[in-house]
């Protein structure tokens, strides 16, 4: 029971902890330099260098 | 094979085969031999799945995790690293069961009827640790940290290892435009080495990438044994007969430890039980 309850509050703050980076990215236009790298081939990641 | 066997891979390969069109869609990408500029690129799949690759709809988790890490203003990268706690944290490793493509493709080289080979535990245990080496080393230092004499931080393991990207994202390019071709050296042979030596190993190993190499599956694994996607096991129903630890991809001892972060929720071992002893679900815990 005691362990369920660990669990539970354990899943709860990582999950909170993972919105809340999410969250700041976005505040930080992060999704936008992801964006700018995935929109152009990475000749690195295809092995051309 | 058990029908409810053959109904469990029948699951898998739809979820992988969809999960790789949905993840690959933009067909006219490999046509002609672009890529897809559209604003979902601003979004990390929950899988190893190249940016670059002609039909990609999404941007990939390591790729965007190496990119923020190696950029200019050297930002903590809150919104990748959220993303992948946020897969991590929901579903564990089912997402390399379940939904990568390079894990169909291994999944798929492993049919080919060629004698198998079952890694020594001797040898197994200590290379199941080369992913989290690469995973701190090629992932996340290196990029960070390791500047070339052109004063950039390239992706080291996008550069130097990653196959999907070779497979999915270099091949497909190369095939469709002759400047790139002309342009390949031998970075690209080494690329394609690598490429090709997992997918020669994946016919004789099963997923080889996955439990020796894969700097995603690395990160995942942290989550297995809390991800609120979970699998369980009934002492009271088990009778020990010990088949779903034999039929196990990953080599996992299912009877001792069902949440391994070695664990990659196929649902083999699920299937294949006499007693039903094993289910998987999501569940938070609370009582």
């Amino acid at each position: 029971m005691k362990t369920d309850r660990k669990l539970f509050l354990l899943r709860i703050c990582v999950l909170a902890a993972a919105l809340l980076f999410i969250g700041i990215g976005l505040l930080r236009q992060e999704q936008m330099e992801v964006f700018k790298k995935a929109v152009k081939i990475c000749l690195e990641c295809i092995g051309i260098g | 094979m058990s029908g409810m066997h053959r109904d469990r891979i029948r699951i898998q390969r739809i979820a992988q085969a969809a999960s790789a069109a949905l993840c690959n869609g933009y067909v006219l990408g490999f046509q002609k031999g672009r890529i897809y500029t559209g604003k979902s690129k601003a979004v990390c799949v929950p899988v190893l799945n190249c940016y670059s690759c002609p039909g990609a709809l999404g941007a990939c988790p390591v790729g965007s995790l190496q990119t923020a890490l190696g950029g200019i203003e050297r930002k903590f990268p809150f919104y990748a690293l959220g993303l992948l706690m946020l897969f991590g944290i929901m579903l564990g490793r089912l997402a390399c069961g379940m939904l990568c493509p390079f894990g169909l493709a291994q999944d798929l080289l492993h049919k080919i009827p060629v004698p198998k080979f079952t890694v020594p535990k001797k040898a197994d245990r200590p290379a199941r640790r080369v992913k989290y080496v690469i995973l701190l080393a090629a992932v996340l230092l290196l990029p960070a940290f390791a500047v070339t004499k052109t004063g950039v931080r390239p992706p080291y393991f996008c550069k130097y290892i990653c196959p999907a990207g070779t497979l999915t994202g270099g091949i497909p390019h190369l095939l469709a435009n002759p400047a790139l071709r002309q342009a390949a050296g031998s970075l690209f042979g080494w690329k394609l080495a690598v490429l090709l030596l997992i997918l020669a190993a994946s016919t004789v190993i099963h997923r080889p990438f996955c439990r020796y190499l894969c700097p995603l599956g690395a990160f995942y694994s942290a989550f297995n044994r809390f991800s609120f996607y979970q699998m369980r096991i009934d002492r009271e129903k088990c009778i020990g007969c010990q088949k779903c630890e034999a039929s196990c991809p990953m080599a996992v001892e299912v009877t001792k430890d069902i949440n391994s972060p070695e664990c990659i929720r196929c649902g083999k071992c699920k299937s294949v039980c006499p007693a039903q002893a094993i289910s998987s679900g999501f569940r938070t815990g609370k009582k």
